[in-house]
Order: C-alpha cells, then sequence, then structure tokens
C-alpha cells in the first residue's frame, strides 16, 4: 500500500513540476535574458550586463511604440470604462422590454465586429473617415469592441447594488449627482476596478487592430512594433527583444497592484439580511 | 411633527395594477399608525407614495398643511426605513447615520457630533467605526433607525421594520421601537404583515386588501370588533370562527346549537356567526355548542382546542393549561356574552347588533 502511495506521490510531483517548468521558464527567460551579454532562446545563468538595455534606448522606434501604447490603452480604457458604467446602470435600473436579448446580441456580435471577420468593412470604413494612423480612431475600434463584454460584466455589479440603497439616499435628499458619487460609484468599484484592469490588458495585448489601422511605424504601439524587431539577416533581434519584452510587460502588472492595492477587487454587495 | 392626510390617493402601477384605490386617510401628529394586510395589499405602495418614492395617479398627500403631491421625497421633511435596512456598506456606522446631515453639507464636526449623540441614544455607541456588514440584525435596525432619527424629519415612514430579525429580536425591538417612539413623538407610519405587531405597537391600525382599507381603527376595536370576515380572518394570532347560521325566532341556530340571539334580524336570515377562540368558555351542562373535541395544540399558557361539530364544521377556542378536555370527550363551548359577531353572509360585513 505504501509502495502505490509513494509512487502515486511521485508521480504527482513529477507532473505538476512539468506544468510549473512549463510556465516558469519563459518567466525566468524573461528576467534573465534582458542582462545578459549573449541572450539566447535558451534559459541560462546570465552574464550580467547593461548592453541590452542601452542598446533598447537607442532603438529609433521600442520607446516611442511603448509611449503610443500607453495612449492607443488608455484612450480605450478610458472610454470602455466610462461609457460601460453609464450603460451598465442605465440598463440595470430601468426596465425596457428585450434588455436582456439586446445585452446577449450585442455580446455575441462584439466578437465578430472587432473579429477578424469584420477588418476589410472596418479598414475601408476608417480610411474613408480619414482615421488610419489616428491613435484616437483606432482607440475607438478597440473600445467598441470591448464594451458589450465590459456592459455585461458591470451591470451583473449594479445589479447587486439594491435599490433601496438610491431610494434610501433620494428619500434624506440626495440630489442624483450626490447618489451616484456617495452611493452607487462606491458600491460598484471593485467592477469598475476590474473593468480598467481587464480592458486595459486587452488592449495593450491587442495586435491586429492597431497593425492593421496604424500603417506609420511611428505611431505604432508595442505589441505590433514587436514583429519588425529582426535584424538585417532576417534573424530575431535577440539583442533587443528580451529587454523589450521586459518593458512591455511591466505596465501590466504595475496597473493590475496599483489598482488591487487602491481599489481591491473584493465586492461589498448587499448585507445579508 | 406634522398630520399626514391623503384624499383619493390612487396609485397605479404602468401594468395597470391599482396598488392604492381611492384612499381618503388622516393620521394624527404625534400618532404611530400601523398599514397592515396580507402581502401585494398596497401597503407598502401606499408608505412609498407618502414617502414620494412612487408617483400617485390620483389624488394628493398632504403633510402638515403643504400638499407634497408631486414634491422631490428629499423635500418632504420624511425619513424613512427600509425592509433591508438599506445602509450603505461602505461606510461606517458614524457616517451611515451622519449620512442625511452630509446631504445637506453640515460641517464634518458636527456630523460627528449627532452621529455620536444618536447612537448613544440608541445604545450603538461603542460600533461608530464598524461596517455594517460586522453588525447583527438587531444592531443593523438600530443603526437605520439612528439615521432615520438623526435628522428632524416631520415623519417616519417604516417598511416592515422588524421583519428582518429573529423571532427572540423582534418582541425586543418591537418594545424598544415603541419606547422610541413616544419618547420621540414623530408620526410614525409603520407597514407590517403582522397582526400581533401591528395590535402591540400601533395607536390606530389600518387593516388594507387590494389597495383600500377595510377597516380603521385601534387595536382594540379591530381584534374586539373586525368589521368583516376578512378582517376577522386576518387579525388575531388564532383565527377567529367564522360558522354557517341562521337567526331563528328561538334564537341563533349555529353548528347544531341555539344560541341567545344577539340581534333583532329578522327570522330566517342567513348570517356568518363570528367568535374568537379566546371569547368561548367550556360551559359543562351550560348552554353553548356541543361538539367532541379532535385535537389540542398547546400554545404555552393556554391550548387550542379543535372541536367537532354534529354538523361537520370546526370550532376552535383556547383553555387554560391544565383544564384541557380529554381528546374524543365531548364538550360544550359558550361564548362570552356580547362577543358573538353576526357578518353579512354575501358582503361579509359586519351586521350592527
Amino acid at each position: 500500500m505504501t509502495t502505490t502511495l509513494v509512487l502515486r506521490r511521485i508521480g504527482y510531483s513529477a507532473f505538476f513540476a512539468v506544468i510549473l517548468a512549463f510556465f516558469a521558464i519563459p518567466m525566468l527567460w524573461l528576467a534573465s535574458a534582458p542582462f545578459d551579454s549573449r541572450p539566447g532562446l535558451g534559459l541560462r545563468w546570465p552574464d550580467w550586463t547593461l548592453d541590452n538595455v542601452a542598446a533598447t534606448f537607442d532603438h529609433p522606434y521600442a520607446l516611442t511604440s511603448l509611449v503610443n501604447s500607453l495612449v492607443l490603452c488608455g484612450l480605450a480604457m478610458v472610454v470602455t470604462t466610462v461609457l460601460a458604467a453609464c450603460a451598465a446602470y442605465a440598463l440595470s435600473r430601468v426596465r425596457i422590454p428585450g434588455r436582456d436579448v439586446l445585452l446577449y446580441v450585442l455580446l455575441l456580435l462584439s466578437s465578430v465586429v472587432t473579429g477578424t471577420a469584420a477588418m476589410v468593412p472596418i479598414f475601408v470604413m476608417m480610411y474613408q473617415l480619414g482615421l488610419i494612423n489616428s491613435q484616437y480612431g483606432t482607440a475607438l475600434v478597440i473600445a467598441g469592441g470591448m464594451l458589450p463584454a465590459a456592459i455585461f460584466i458591470l451591470k451583473d455589479f449594479v445589479d447587486a447594488v439594491p435599490r433601496s440603497y438610491e431610494e434610501s439616499a433620494r428619500v434624506f435628499g440626495a440630489s442624483p449627482r450626490q447618489i451616484l458619487l456617495h452611493v452607487v460609484l462606491p458600491i460598484a468599484r471593485p467592477g469598475i476596478a476590474t473593468i480598467v484592469v481587464w480592458s486595459f490588458v486587452q488592449a495593450w495585448g491587442n495586435f491586429l487592430l492597431p497593425f492593421l489601422l496604424l500603417r506609420d511605424i511611428t505611431s505604432q504601439p508595442a505589441a505590433v512594433l514587436m514583429r519588425t524587431l529582426y535584424d538585417e539577416g532576417g534573424s530575431a533581434n535577440l539583442t533587443v527583444i528580451p529587454v523589450f519584452s521586459l518593458l512591455y510587460s511591466i505596465p501590466v502588472v504595475v496597473l493590475y497592484l496599483f489598482v488591487s492595492r487602491r481599489y481591491g477587487f473584493r465586492f461589498h454587495g448587499g448585507i445579508k439580511s | 411633527m406634522a398630520q399626514i392626510k391623503t384624499a383619493g390617493l390612487s396609485t397605479v402601477y404602468p401594468n395597470g395594477v391599482r396598488a392604492v384605490d381611492a384612499l381618503d386617510l388622516e393620521i394624527a401628529d404625534g400618532e404611530f399608525f400601523a398599514l397592515l394586510g396580507p402581502s401585494g395589499c398596497g401597503k407598502t405602495t401606499l408608505l412609498r407614495t407618502i414617502a414620494g418614492l412612487e408617483q400617485a395617479s390620483e389624488g394628493t398627500v398632504t403633510i402638515g398643511d403643504k400638499d407634497m403631491t408631486a414634491t422631490d421625497p428629499g423635500r418632504r421633511k420624511v425619513a424613512m426605513v427600509f425592509q433591508d435596512y438599506a445602509l450603505f456598506p461602505h461606510m461606517t456606522v458614524a457616517e451611515n447615520i451622519a449620512y442625511p446631515l452630509k446631504v445637506r453639507r453640515h460641517p464634518k464636526p458636527r456630523q460627528r457630533e449627532v452621529a455620536e449623540r444618536t447612537a448613544a441614544s440608541l445604545s450603538l455607541g461603542g460600533l461608530l467605526e464598524r461596517r455594517p456588514g460586522q453588525l447583527s440584525g438587531g444592531q443593523q435596525q438600530r443603526v437605520a433607525l439612528a439615521r432615520a432619527v438623526a435628522v428632524d424629519a416631520d415623519v417616519l415612514l417604516l417598511d416592515e421594520p422588524l421583519s428582518n430579525l429573529d423571532a427572540r429580536l423582534r418582541l425586543e425591538a418591537r418594545t424598544f421601537l415603541k419606547r422610541l417612539q413616544k419618547e420621540l413623538g414623530i408620526t410614525t407610519v409603520f407597514v407590517t404583515h403582522d397582526q400581533a405587531e401591528a395590535l402591540a405597537l400601533a395607536d390606530r391600525i389600518a387593516v388594507m386588501e387590494s389597495g383600500r382599507i377595510r377597516q380603521l381603527g385601534t387595536p382594540r376595536e379591530v381584534f374586539g370588533r373586525p368589521a368583516d370576515t376578512f378582517v376577522a380572518n386576518f387579525i388575531g394570532s388564532t383565527p377567529m370562527n367564522l360558522l354557517d347560521g341562521t337567526v331563528t325566532d328561538r334564537g341563533l341556530a349555529v353548528a347544531g346549537a341555539i344560541l341567545p340571539s344577539p340581534t333583532d334580524l329578522p327570522d330566517n336570515t342567513m348570517v356568518t356567526v363570528g367568535v374568537r377562540p379566546e371569547y368561548l368558555a367550556l360551559e359543562p351542562g351550560g348552554q353553548g355548542i356541543t361538539g367532541t373535541v379532535s385535537t389540542v395544540e398547546n400554545l404555552g399558557v393556554s391550548s387550542l382546542v379543535t372541536l367537532e361539530c354534529p354538523d361537520g364544521s370546526l370550532l376552535g377556542l383556547t383553555v387554560r393549561e391544565q383544564h384541557e378536555p380529554a381528546i374524543g370527550s365531548e364538550v360544550t363551548a359558550a361564548p362570552d356574552p356580547g362577543r358573538v359577531l353576526l357578518y353579512d353572509k354575501e358582503s361579509g360585513a359586519l351586521l350592527s347588533s
């Protein structure tokens, strides 16, 4: 009995070790390769140097692309969060016939609208609007694609805020603005924090839309620029790619930590009665 | 402080339901007034219409001397406690209590002072920094009350204030609520579906059904002389006996017995005879309704005995503990003089006697 048990434990441990390594090794590479004098695709103990960092900073487009990414994703995030919050509140509080059907259809179409299938019409439309190479135009398209899902998620949060909270504030004389600022927003805050991080991460990793809509390399975000980082021979530019990847991953982590610390993802909900 | 008056008040929902139907009601200054009825009778809608959370479709609501029918809820000088208390989960107890002052932009120190004073008077002293989620049900209820009385409102509206408490706590909270209301002397309207609560708390009770008031009176009147069979059925922790009867020249024929007729109605009138189990007593050999004891339910200090009468109808009466008759035995129950009520068989209305 003990032998089978021990064997089973060993089997489990080995299995999970492989899975762990599968996810951990790229992370370790991301931590070590940027500071290795001869970075490769393999994982090894680096001989420390900052030459790669200097090379990346000298790259004509690397830093601009990161700034572009911040602008693009910041815009998309703000548009998504503000509009989704308003829409979710309205949809949660106003009874209109076919509301749920509308939400599901929106959700379904959103994967089509900004999906690969719609790329040609979107490109044509943006071209005719003169919004090719425009950060704002691209941010709007990205936000448009994220809105239905964001509304869907936020509506669930707002639904969980009992109406009696608002009515109570109303009886005490609160104006609609005060009700929004004192009651609804603070209670729905974890939901909004979720949407902020989620929409930013979605936009940050989006490749196809900015690749198609931002043709000028000076306006391209990091996710798109990454693909141009090759040397003249056509092989990957391993001096720049590791450092660039590391820089590329930082904003998302920082945003998550900041939002999580400051606003928290926990949810007050209603008080159990 | 103010009285409340409604005249021809109706509240109709968009789906056509007349939740409140042409209601005339006067609630006196300082009165503790109960709106009692089964769920869906319109009592909460009436309360919400007084608060201004529902728009009146017809008629007027007057609070004090001012017509408030179209006034915003925040300008009616009413305070309200919701059934789920509606405490803001992200604010502390102190912030919750002071919220009405925050809305009115009172300075912070004043908010704090009022919160402390109100909390102390409702024995919430040590809990000011807690959040509502960390409080027990009874404490949450008191915080909601504290928030309602922190501002000097003219009228206090309570929507099922005790229904979310467990049975034991409900009794304590009931006593507490009654004392608080007397101390403040504020006109208070509360909604309940629990007849015992209404009887215990209210100065006057309005029993409602489908948007209309079936009876309006003091707890004693409503309990002792229900205006119709609906109220008779609804009020009382043991339901009133309602038996078919006929007025004859020898007296009132009911459940195979003849009782002294309390009325001078013409002979052969078909009536519904109502008598509370509490107003029936065992009367060995006396004049009363005879039946076989079928069940005995222990109510603590008394027992509810159900008799099966010869004509098949069931009659309940309460008997003091230790005096219960044996099951299967034949006994006679006589009503207390003046406690037999006659109702019209068709309309269910009380026939005056």
